[in-house]
């Protein structure tokens, strides 16, 4: 029996919520939950955990462009049944990893992930991990750039930091394409985010048909919408809105509410860059991402500008940074405007906030350096 | 044979990052929608703007979320993406997976869907992406019944929570992560298919403060492991650091060469409170002074370890920029036993989180406005309030530091005789 839509709601099963997580352990996982004594990473890309019981489990991490196919997992699962019993994971940062319980295991574990060409291992300490990231043009209606060819174009660059430690401390780097942020980037040692940079066009042909227009006044964070008639093509007078484009901080948010409002636009649309935010509390607390590049354009299908920017910020630290020491915490040592300096980027008042509670983060400080800005 | 030219995507295919565009090209082989995805993409990448609609609603009967509607808006051109909603699967806690099961998830979606997936979405949920309205049902019906699998959350709603790997395979775990997931994610049916907040709302579980899962900046109800005892210290371990013959940090900067380990300047001078000394050959933690940031303990994990009475630290209110700016969480419960319950579905587990969870909900869905995430409801009626709310003390972990500004919101009933008072008796004293 399979669903019957003259009878909808005939054996109909909800709310099962999802399936134990016990049931998808390998055995070595099984047996030790609960039981790890220590890790320590023996290769770039690999991890031995071993347990209070002497048991050993080594894990091979491979990155993975999260966008996959079928056909892909099922390579996966060929390795996991060749090797792992038939267990696998992925990470939080969208890597996959194979486990197995014992060293002589490994090897032919590695070289036959290394066989087949889209299953580099890496990601391990300090070195850079896989890109948290969006959805970009591939499906959603609100990007101000692509996700997942930003994230290969960078990628491909970066590759030998994915399979190295050679890094201060860990990178970690992910891309949003709108400001909804749905990889939440605002916590990143280098964020990569698409933004809109004109405002919103109003359709006034459609306008009163598909949006609640009160919905849409109320949705401007700065009050910058405000109902009003407009004309349409037929020129009939239309119940619309205007839009006071001086208030404008294009975050798009009208457009989520209402679909006669887009800001796409090719010249407008593209890239910031904000660094130095993280998430873990190891020796400081999570940080913000701070803005150091406000706009770069959208140059499918690399992106040069923002692999290059993305590149540099990264080498410059990578050779400045203390060990230990991750890249918002670096920032912070020898101060932001060496920060500008030393990467050679040139400020620019898009990275003075003006925004909410934007005080907090000008200087009321003597304190500070003689870099080249001061003329 | 290809079905369009895609020059543009093709320059993706070399180098050596995993391709997507590689690998769609060979699902396109059996799934010829995947074609019209390639073909619609190209055309982003010459216009330089996307291509999809604005979603429209749609769902399976009795959910209000899980599913999102997606149209093209070049159907004409790329008809097998014409329709191409995604659905929302909820993962497993942290995201093991049998072969079998993932099998059977690819058999599904071969038949009913696109072939293309995002493992994983940022939320956690296994994200399906692409199929037709008249499909919705239908993989609802085997998702439910032959993969025993579920939607996960969109809308104003419970989202899909997640976990960090916790016990599973890390020694830092301070509680059952994948047990508290399970366990709330399996309470809270209701909640996650049927949007009734004012807006979404996310709970994510990492073990200890490392926060593996980012918890604490990107979910409203942030639970971090801690503990309030001693970090375990083995000596022997530490001398073995010392020595050289165990690998700082796990190994983590074995790549470069940055001179013979010294637990001085790597492990004591970076401790954030000072609170690490020397005493001979004895590592000594003045525990009283420890904030229990994990640096000493993720340098040396043969030689410390967290201490035994474990739980968790709430903190509420992350989200990302739309439409207040991002906000981190606030911490507003330093500690919460996190005791895992019996059975499947699981009884009587995690209690005081979910009283503290449902208090939580009971006020913001009263107060919260439309649209309104909960740490922005904190921040309009202001901490002091919230806290006051849930029945808190404040103490001075609730803050960075105390308020420098002098306007305190004082109440009638705080001020010896009350905010009543007679202007003509003030008059009788005070000529104008
Ligand atoms: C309109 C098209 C949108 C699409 C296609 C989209 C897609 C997604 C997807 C697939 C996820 C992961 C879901 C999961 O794992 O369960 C996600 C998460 C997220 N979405 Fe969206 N989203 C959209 C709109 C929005 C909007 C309007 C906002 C904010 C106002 C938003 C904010 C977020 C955030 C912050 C996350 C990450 C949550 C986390 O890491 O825990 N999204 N989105
Ligand atoms: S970040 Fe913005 S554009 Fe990107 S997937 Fe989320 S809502 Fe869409
Ligand atoms: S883009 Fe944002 S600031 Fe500009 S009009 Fe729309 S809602 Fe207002
Ligand atoms: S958050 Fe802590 S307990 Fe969880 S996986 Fe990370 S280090 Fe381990
Ligand atoms: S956990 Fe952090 S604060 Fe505590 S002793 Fe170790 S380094 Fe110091």
């Amino acid at each position: 029996m399979g669903y019957d839509p003259e009878n909808p709601m005939q054996g109909r099963i909800t709310d099962i919520g999802p399936p134990h997580y016990e049931q998808y352990f390998p055995p070595v996982i099984k047996e030790n939950y609960g039981k790890w004594k220590y890790h320590e990473i023996t290769q770039p890309g690999v991890l031995k955990h071993v347990s209070e019981t002497g048991a050993e489990c080594y894990t091979a991490r491979i990155a993975c462009a999260r966008l996959i196919s079928i056909e892909l997992i099922r390579d996966y699962c060929k390795v996991a049944d060749d090797h792992c019993e038939g267990f696998l994971r992925w990470t939080t940062r969208n890597n996959v990893e194979f486990m197995v319980d014992s060293e002589a295991k490994l090897q032919p574990l590695l070289d036959d992930l290394a066989k087949h060409g889209m299953m580099p291992v890496g990601g391990t300490g300090a070195g850079l991990t896989n890109v948290v990231h969006t959805q970009g043009w591939v499906h959603c209606h609100t990007p101000a750039t692509d996700a997942s060819g930003v994230v290969k174009a960078v990628m491909d660059e970066l590759f030998d930091y994915f399979t190295s430690m050679t890094l201060p401390a860990q990178v970690r780097i992910a891309l949003a394409c709108c400001l909804n942020m749905c990889g939440a980037v605002h916590c990143s040692d280098i964020a990569i985010l698409g933004v809109h940079r004109k405002p919103p066009l109003i359709d006034n042909d459609v306008i009163s048909a598909v949006c609640e227009l009160p919905l849409a006044v109320a949705s401007c964070p700065l009050g910058a919408i405000k109902p009003a008639k407009g004309i349409n093509t037929k020129g009939e007078e239309v119940k619309s809105v205007t839009v006071k484009e001086e208030r404008c901080m294009f975050c798009g948010n009208c457009y989520t509410m209402c679909p006669a409002m887009p800001l796409a636009d090719p010249e407008g649309d593209g890239i910031a860059i904000l660094v130095g935010g993280k998430i873990s509390n190891r020796i400081s607390g999570p940080k913000f991402s701070k803005m150091v590049i406000p706009f770069l354009p959208n140059t499918p299908p690399r992106w040069p500008e923002t692999v290059d920017a993305v590149k540099n910020i990264l080498e410059v630290y990578a050779k400045d940074a203390n060990k230990y020491e991750r890249l918002g915490d670096w920032a912070e040592r020898i101060g932001w405007e060496k920060f500008f300096e030393k990467c050679n980027i040139p400020f620019s008042d898009k990275c003075i906030d003006d925004y909410r509670l934007a005080y907090d983060t000008w200087r009321t400080t003597t304190q500070f350096k003689y870099t080249s800005h001061i003329k | 044979m290809p079905k369009h030219d895609t020059p543009l995507l093709d320059q993706l295919e070399s180098g050596p990052w995993p391709s997507f565009v590689t690998d769609l090209k060979r699902q396109a082989e059996t799934k010829d929608e995947c074609w019209d995805i390639l073909g619609q993409l190209e055309l982003s990448y010459k216009d330089k703007v996307t291509h999809w609609k604005h979603g429209g609603i749609v769902g399976v009967f009795g959910y209000g979320g899980g599913i999102i509607g997606r149209y093209s808006d070049v159907p004409d051109k790329f008809p097998g993406v014409a329709h191409f909603h995604t659905v929302r699967l909820n993962q497993p806690s942290s995201k093991f997976y049998s072969t079998d099961i993932l099998l059977r998830i690819c058999e599904m979606w071969e038949r009913r869907g696109s072939g293309m997936t995002n493992f994983h979405g940022s939320t956690g949920d296994m994200v399906l992406l692409g199929t037709s309205t008249p499909q919705l049902e239908e993989i609802f019906w085997e998702a439910t019944h032959d993969l025993k699998m579920d939607l996960g959350g969109s809308g104003g709603n419970l989202r899909t929570p997640s976990c960090c790997i916790g016990k599973a395979r890390c020694e830092w775990s301070c509680y059952d992560t994948q047990a508290a997931c399970y366990d709330i994610t399996m309470t809270y049916q209701d909640e996650l298919h049927r949007p009734a907040f004012p807006y979404k709302f996310k709970t994510k579980f990492s073990g200890c403060p490392n926060d593996c899962v980012a918890a604490g900046v990107r979910s409203d109800f942030s639970v971090i492991g801690n503990w309030r005892d001693d970090i375990r210290i083995d000596q022997a371990e530490v001398q073995e650091y010392i020595k050289g013959n165990s690998p700082p940090n796990a190994g983590a900067h074995a790549g470069r060469d940055w001179g013979a380990f010294d637990i001085q300047k790597e492990v004591i001078d970076l401790c954030p409170t000072n609170c690490m000394t020397m005493a001979g050959n004895d590592l000594k933690i003045d525990n009283s002074e420890c904030t229990r940031c994990m640096h000493c303990i993720n340098v040396m994990p043969k030689a410390l370890r967290p201490g035994t009475d474990t739980g968790a630290c709430i903190l509420i209110g992350a989200k990302a920029p739309i439409l207040d700016g991002a906000q981190m969480s606030t911490m507003i419960f330093p500690f919460v036993k996190m005791v895992p319950g019996e059975g499947d579905p699981p009884e009587g587990g995690f209690e005081d989180y979910k009283e503290l969870l449902e208090k939580t909900w009971d006020w913001w869905m009263e107060e919260g406005k439309n649209r309104e995430r909960i740490g922005e409801s904190i921040q309009r009626i202001g901490l002091p309030t919230f806290l006051q709310i849930m029945e808190v003390e404040p103490i001075p972990q609730h803050v960075q530091e105390p308020r420098s500004n002098p306007y305190v919101f004082w109440k009638s009933e705080e001020v010896p005789g009350g905010f009543e008072r007679d202007v003509k008796a003030y008059r009788a004293r005070h000529a104008m």
